[in-house]
């Protein structure tokens, strides 16, 4: 039976003294893409930004367990050298920095291949975009393309790619889903988050967060039947926010349930 | 390996001579420049240790002179009217000893028309009490094209002190580009006082970095003003200062006529107990003129340490590649 390589278990954070992210559970397999469902607030790269271990999203309680390994407190870097990266929603510009050399700083040496076959995944040709810098003068679909490029390059165990869609026009996004299932299919996990219908198909799993928490896990349909059926638009104190957990999150399936399926 | 110079480029010839030329070629490797490039006939080139003026060639429209004063050199350049200059003309400054003096008397003339690029490395590779002084004219003339690139080497100790001045005088349709690099190891003092007078439809680029360590001083002193119609001026910064290193840079832009646009963009990294400031001047006598700046002072962005480290690298590699990609 497989087993997930990285786990998140029943994850906590407050931010004064409000929770932000809770009862988070999540499992992360070999070769799989989970799909984050959620609206704008729900808490989605949140969640990215504490799996990656960026300043101030350290958990509050709960644990990240990589390879029966407790990395909760290890630094981004140690995360990335584990084999966790994050593809930024809006990724910084860097005055001065070749994109080529971007691409490349998490390929290892030599890198030279993996840098050109990672450009042209994101279709820029090597040749145009290689020593441009990484700064203002791109447009923001070209910089995202260069930072999906630059987690490709490092063919990591987890890629997590907060919209990777965004900004991108709407006949690349195809290449977009393509470049996500040539991660799965070289072994990488995948932590998409997207609103694009396009790209949740390209999931094998799919969870819908609600207010920082986790209300539904299961197949990309089984979500989409989930959301239609049993989601109602509420009023809270926050706000708008349509889905309401109808079924404890105990009685959703398992990830794993779901890669058997 | 050495580079031989061309002997078409010889000005003096004995082995004393070639000794310091071979040493000064050593130096000019070490500020970036390619000696090899000194080699070729169609190039260009001065060569000057302290006060020898070991080469000297001009080419067709490129006239070089040099005479030698009691601590340095003055030097006058000439490009004709109507000139393009295939290749950078090459220029090369430096004093080998530990201590010295070096004044530079330099005089720009570019010819209306001409085309021209400047490759000008400036080296004290052992320096430990050095003083360069740069006094420069330069008169650009009518939709003349001059870049400017001079790239500096000080060495490890902080012994140098640098002074460059520079007047420019860019006439209508001209355009003035300056590249001041001094990166690599430590500054010392630098001190540079650049005036640019804009004519009519010209431009002029003044792009200055430097990066201070140890208990250097960087100060910066720009001043553009735009008095002819359409005139356009961009004075751009990017400083990195750690240790106890300081950085102050001044610049000011005058908008004197309609439709100039200037602006200014400064952006200062800090490490450690290092201190920057930024004092950028904005001067408008024109109702029709406009003039901008930005200025960014403090540590790395936190985000782009992130993203680094998102791939791997430490946060100390981080912050050191984003100072080195900024100043490149």
């Amino acid at each position: 039976m497989a087993k997930p390589f990285l786990i998140i278990d029943q994850l906590l954070l407050n931010k004064g003294n409000q929770p932000i992210l809770q009862n988070i559970n999540m499992s992360f397999y070999p070769g799989k893409i989970h799909v984050l469902l959620g609206l704008n607030g729900s808490g989605k790269s949140t969640l990215a930004y504490t799996l990656m271990g960026c300043d101030g999203y350290l958990p509050t309680s709960g644990r990240i367990v990589m390879d029966d390994k407790d990395i909760t407190h290890a630094s981004i870097t140690e995360r990335a050298r584990l084999g966790i990266s994050l593809a930024w929603q809006e990724p910084v510009r860097f005055e001065g920095l070749p994109i080529g050399k971007y691409v490349g700083l998490g390929a290892g040496e030599p890198n030279r291949e993996k840098v050109v076959a990672a450009l042209e995944a994101v279709s820029l040709p090597v040749k145009t975009y290689g020593y441009r810098s990484t700064d203002q003068t791109l447009s923001g679909g070209e910089r995202k393309r260069v930072e999906l490029a630059a987690v490709f390059a490092m063919h990591p165990r987890l890629a997590i790619l907060d919209e990777p869609d965004s900004g991108i026009d709407a006949l690349s996004i195809t290449d977009v889903g393509e470049l996500i299932r040539q991660m799965a299919q070289t072994g990488s996990a995948v932590l998409l988050i997207t609103h694009r219908p396009e790209l949740v198909a390209v999931a094998d799993v799919a969870s819908l967060m609600c207010l920082g928490s986790i209300v539904f896990t299961g197949t990309p349909k089984m979500a989409n039947e989930y959301y239609e059926s049993r989601c109602h638009p509420h009023l809270n104190s926050l706000g708008a926010q349509p889905w309401i957990p109808v079924v404890p999150v105990a009685q959703n399936l398992d990830s794993q349930e779901i890669a058997k399926e | 390996m050495s580079a031989t110079p061309n002997p078409q480029h010889v000005a003096q010839n004995t082995p004393a001579w070639a000794g310091e030329m071979d040493a000064m070629l050593d130096a000019y490797r070490q500020a970036g420049g390619d000696p090899d490039a000194l080699k070729l006939p169609e190039v260009a080139t001065l060569v000057i240790s302290g006060n020898q003026v070991l080469a000297s060639h001009s080419i067709p429209g490129v006239h070089l002179e040099a005479e030698p004063l009691a601590q340095g050199v003055h030097a006058r350049i000439q490009v004709d009217p109507r000139t393009n200059v295939k290749h950078p003309i090459h220029l090369c400054f430096g004093v080998l000893p530990a201590e010295g003096i070096q004044q530079i008397e330099a005089e720009y003339e570019i010819g209306e028309d001409a085309h021209v690029q400047f490759l000008a490395h400036c080296s004290f590779p052992n320096a430990v009490q050095v003083e360069h002084h740069m006094n420069a004219t330069l008169h650009i003339g009518r939709n003349a094209i001059l870049t400017y690139t001079e790239e500096h080497y000080h060495g490890q100790t902080g012994g140098v002190d640098v002074r460059p001045i520079s007047e420019v005088i860019i006439e209508e349709g001209g355009q003035f580009t300056s590249n001041f690099v001094l990166t690599r190891g430590r500054v010392g003092v630098l001190d540079m006082d650049y005036k640019v007078d804009a004519g009519k439809d010209s431009v002029a680029e003044l792009v200055t970095k430097a990066y201070g360590s140890g208990d250097d001083k960087v100060k910066v002193l720009e001043h553009i003003r735009l008095n002819g119609e359409n005139a356009r001026g961009l004075a751009k910064s990017r400083i990195a200062v750690k240790d106890q290193a300081s950085s102050e840079v001044t610049t000011t832009t005058e908008g004197n006529a309609p439709g100039a646009r200037g602006h200014m963009d400064c952006t200062e990294i800090v490490r450690d107990q290092a201190i920057a400031a930024n004092n950028p001047l904005v001067k408008v006598t024109n109702a029709q003129a406009q003039v901008t700046h930005e200025a960014a002072i403090g540590t790395v962005n936190r985000k782009e340490m992130e993203t680094l480290m998102a791939r791997g690298l430490d946060e100390a590699d981080a912050v050191d590649l984003i100072i080195r990609a900024m100043i490149r």
